[in-house]
């Protein structure tokens, strides 16, 4: 190395104040922000926001818009390809089908919505009930998800639909009885691995009650996992309820959930392809939106994937 | 090792147990069903049932001949069929189900696998984003939405495939794609994460300070690794393949057990909704102890004969 | 002795998505047959880079080589292709790395983990692989080999797994092994255990040790030289008793001072104030700067030269220029005090 020209002046001391160098480098954030700040990058999850609110937007307002009623069978006008009378056409019964399009998105997602919140209810209840206590109750309330969860998920929600009937409400309601397993699972584990950390020990043992522990620490740390899983819940349901009524299990006549009406346009396929295409579509688009959501959070919320 | 098998199938006849007296009881209580007490049966189809299940008989005694009759296979007649025993549409169908099954199983594991190594191995770059956005499409694409695509495009307008036969296995290669297409992509995914995890884990290393060639350690030392979750998925895989079927065959007009359930359903075919789903739970707890032994064999840190599930 | 491994001005960067990280930045030392040479410093200061670096087990990109050159065998080891890196690493330079857990592949036995580099760089068949297998056991203090060597890595318990991932590393004999943190992860007493073993191995085999540890207690029972690491520079080198008993950078000084010894009863131990640099933006001047107590006008700006106190120590401190302050080291560094080694 080159020696540099220095004088003694270069070799007086200098006085450092060590609280400048203990200063931390760099801006700390919280979790949720660093969070936030991730997911505001995830380009693909914004647009599967962006479409969702757009595909609410129109389950609300959509099936006001053509001025066409869902259930109007208008027999002189079957068949219509999309012109400017009808943008997605007609089916064989001759009902608008932009009309039922925007009907079915308020069916589907509503069946979609409510199931998954209901499964998130009792799962988390189930879960975070069975991981804090743990020992003997965590065994049994653990055993009998097990055994729930043995049977492939549609198998089971097809017997209840064959013994309750069709309708809305027996669909959810059959689609709950197993589906708050997996969220119970999640929260357990959660919850499990949590309780033995130390800042739960340290609040426990300045005194807190057990209801106050569960709700005022491990619920709000339990939110990441709960958000994703819930994300992914919602097509899951979606897609349940478009299986169901494409087998003719599902939504009741002549409600046009977008399952009903795929199933309905399989006839049809042959030649006229645009009935099936509208449905299928935006079964698609509704359950990539979610998925797409649900990757961009669990990316986001994983301390793990921080760069 | 035989003491772990002895434990699972005592597990598995436990769990069957439950199956079939949750499905016995589950039937008493459908409406129009011949074991509700307001049923409807032509007289024939009465003396028939009387014979099979002694509908006459109070419930308990019901409910033991069928958990008798189950464990010989014999689910009685068909509710719908007259002449025809439950057993005989299972076994009719269930060979196209299996060929379809099996075949599907293959790729999904098969095409999943080599996408999510591929993904993986080109990490960040161009080749992992295009495969995981084909990926995410393929599990947003519900199995009977994919068969149709299919169906249109390569049966009705390229005119490749017959719409609804089966008779060769040409006809097969439609149905088993269409049912193999969110397992595949969910597959993929997972092998992805997975072989990442591996490929950064420190025995890859260890395998590279060796002077292990980048294909060795790659294939040798990760893939064997990374498989392990993948192993862990073929329970759900199976169910996955099973429940597909139902719309699969459906849509593409096979005779097998799918479609024979579904139609079971829309008629309300009681006996022949039992006897599937009975069957369908023997073939799935089966198929999960399978896969739980060869879990054992790829992984050694798993001690079969040590107490618990295996898992 | 012969010199067998020589890394000349190495820098190494990583890329990442904000800035270029300068892990490596300038350093120098060579290794010698039959000798132990011990980089220490803290976590970040470079010293695993530099270790990886030799191996090229540094994943690049996002890293890559700023400059310098590692000679080994009268060769470029920068400039090598990974094909023929390959025949180097296992064969000519072992490695053993930190957690003995995780650093076994689980689906594989021992025996065959310890075979497949034999069979590829000594050309075994699988049988001679075995049997070597077993005696590379047995030579590393694995009781019951014959049967040790079907078994997993599950099977092993910690300190027998880094005995096992010894034998790996010195399956072909190299002529260099490198030792990244070796004991960190285990028990204090196998701690010990391996270091011997590690010490008697060097004996038999003559192989030179590069030993990375943030840990000076391993270094004073094993090292024969010292390399002390900072902000990705080499701050001090020198033999382990020259580093023990004579050490001459502020920072040495306070290594030193932050190692519990038995004979301090009562005494604090002093901790460093600061913290190190951030080597994406590293100082222009001694990275130490910031936290030395004896800082002058020139650190801060000028890195400082080598100063050669005796054969075999430099220091690249300003406080050893002839203009600069006289400034005796800290008390508790016992100045010429007894020998580390006999």
């Amino acid at each position: 190395m080159a020696q540099p020209n220095l004088t003694s002046a270069d070799f007086e001391p200098l006085h450092i104040d060590h609280a400048e160098s203990e200063k931390i480098v760099g801006e700390s954030t919280s979790y949720w922000k660093d969070a936030w700040r991730r997911f505001r990058k995830n380009k693909l999850a914004l647009t599967g926001i962006t479409i969702l609110l757009l595909l609410g937007f129109m389950a609300i307002f959509g099936a006001d818009i053509s001025g066409e009623d869902y259930r109007t069978n208008d027999l002189m006008s079957t068949n219509i390809a999309p012109s400017a009378d009808h943008w997605f056409g007609t089916d064989t019964l001759g009902r608008d089908i932009f009309a039922r399009t925007w009907d079915g998105a308020r069916i589907s997602l509503f069946i979609g919505l409510t199931a998954a919140f209901l499964d998130i209810i009792i799962g988390i209840i189930w879960g975070a009930v069975s991981g804090y206590f743990g020992g003997r109750v965590d065994e049994y309330m653990m055993r009998f998800a097990d055994i729930l969860s043995g049977l492939p998920y549609l198998l089971v929600v097809i017997l209840l639909m064959v013994v309750m009937g069709e309708g809305i409400w027996t669909m959810i309601i059959a689609m709950v009885v197993t589906g708050w397993i997996n969220m119970a699972r999640i929260v357990r584990g959660q919850v499990m691995q949590l309780r033995s950390e130390e800042y739960v020990l340290a609040s426990r043992s300045l005194g807190a009650s057990s209801s106050r522990l569960l709700f005022k620490h491990l619920v709000p740390n339990t939110l990441g996992p709960i958000l994703v899983t819930l994300t992914l819940t919602v097509p899951n349901a979606i897609f349940t309820e478009a299986f169901l009524s494409f087998l003719g299990l599902g939504v009741p006549m002549p409600d046009p959930s977008w399952g009903v009406m795929t199933s309905e346009a399989l006839g049809a396929l042959q030649y006229y392809p645009y009935q099936l295409f509208f449905p299928a579509f935006f079964i698609c688009l509704t359950m990539l939106a979610f998925n797409v959501i649900g990757d961009g959070l669990r990316d986001a919320l994983d301390p793990k994937e921080r760069k | 090792m035989a003491k772990y098998i002895m434990k699972r199938i005592a597990y598995i006849l436990l769990s069957l147990y439950l199956i079939i007296t949750a499905t016995f009881f589950l039937m008493q209580a459908a409406p129009g069903s011949p074991f509700a007490s307001e049923r409807k049966m032509t007289p024939a189809l009465e003396k028939q049932m009387e014979e099979a299940y002694g509908l006459n008989d109070p419930i308990h005694e019901q409910y033991i001949d069928y958990l008798v009759n189950a464990i010989t296979f014999d689910f009685g007649p068909s509710f719908k069929y007259v002449g025809q025993d439950v057993m005989d549409i299972i076994l009719r169908s269930f060979p196209y189900s299996i060929v379809l099954g099996l075949e599907a199983i293959f790729i999904a594991l098969g095409l999943g696998v080599l996408f999510g190594v591929f993904a993986a191995l080109k990490h960040n770059r161009f080749g992992d984003y295009t495969a995981m956005v084909i990926a995410v499409l393929g599990i947003s694409v519900p199995s009977f939405i994919m068969a149709t695509i299919l169906q249109y495009i390569f049966a009705i307008q390229l005119d490749l495939f017959s719409v609804a036969r089966m008779e060769s296995f040409w006809d097969t290669i439609l149905p088993a794609l269409a049912l193999a297409t969110t397992p595949l992509a969910f597959i993929a995914r997972l092998m992805r994460s997975s072989m990442l995890d591996v490929l950064s884990s420190d025995y890859i290393k260890t395998a590279k300070s060796k002077g292990m060639s980048q294909r060795i350690v790659t294939y040798k030392h990760g893939l064997r690794n990374a498989m392990l979750p993948v192993i862990s998925y073929m329970g759900p895989l199976v169910a996955g393949i099973l429940t597909g079927s139902f719309v699969i065959e459906k849509i593409f007009g096979i005779p097998g057990l799918g479609s024979e359930f579904v139609t079971s359903i829309t008629n309300r075919d009681y006996t022949v909704i039992m006897g599937t789903t009975v069957f369908y739970s023997v073939l799935l707890l089966i198929s999960i102890l399978i896969v739980d032994l060869i879990y054992g064999i790829v992984d050694p840190r798993i001690k079969i004969n040590a107490k618990g599930g295996g898992k | 002795m012969k010199k067998v491994l020589s890394v000349n001005n190495l820098s190494v960067s990583f890329d990442t998505y904000r800035s270029e990280v300068k892990a490596v930045r300038d350093v120098s030392f060579d290794l010698h047959e039959q000798e132990t040479l011990a980089i220490v410093g803290e976590s970040g200061s470079g010293k695993s880079v530099t270790a990886q670096s030799i191996m090229r087990l540094v994943p690049m990109p996002p890293g890559k080589f700023v400059g310098g050159s590692i000679i080994f065998n009268d060769e470029d080891l920068t400039e090598k292709s990974e094909k023929q890196m390959e025949s180097i690493r296992g064969k000519d330079i072992g490695m053993i790395f930190q957690d003995p857990m995780t650093s076994l592949n689980p689906t594989m036995t021992i025996g065959k983990q310890i075979a497949e580099g034999l069979i590829k760089h000594q050309n075994m068949s699988k049988n001679d692989a075995h049997v070597r297998g077993v005696e590379l056991l047995k030579l590393v203090g694995i009781p019951n080999p014959e049967k040790r060597i079907k078994q997993y890595p599950h099977e092993f318990s910690g300190g027998m797994r880094q005995r096992a991932m010894i034998a790996i590393a010195l399956a072909c004999n190299p002529k260099v092994l490198i030792a990244d943190e070796p004991t960190t992860a285990l028990d204090v007493t196998i701690q010990a255990q391996i270091l011997d073993l590690m010490r008697e191995l060097q004996k038999e085999t003559g192989t030179a040790i590069i030993l990375i540890t943030h840990d000076l207690g391993v270094v004073a029972n094993t090292a024969h030289r010292v390399a002390v690491m900072y902000g990705g520079k080499i701050v001090e080198t020198g033999s382990v008793d020259e580093i023990f008993y004579n050490p001459k950078h502020p920072y040495t000084w306070g290594l030193l001072g932050s190692m519990p010894k038995l004979d301090n009863h009562g005494e604090e131990l002093k901790a460093i104030p600061g913290s190190p640099p951030d080597l994406a933006d590293p100082p222009k001047g001694c990275p130490f700067a910031a936290r030395c107590p004896y800082v002058m006008k020139a650190c801060g700006e000028h890195m400082p030269a080598y100063y050669e106190s005796s054969e075999t120590q430099k220091t690249a401190c300003w406080l050893l220029d002839e203009r600069a302050p006289k400034v005796e080291p800290p008390e508790f560094i016992n100045v010429g005090g007894s020998k580390v080694h006999g």
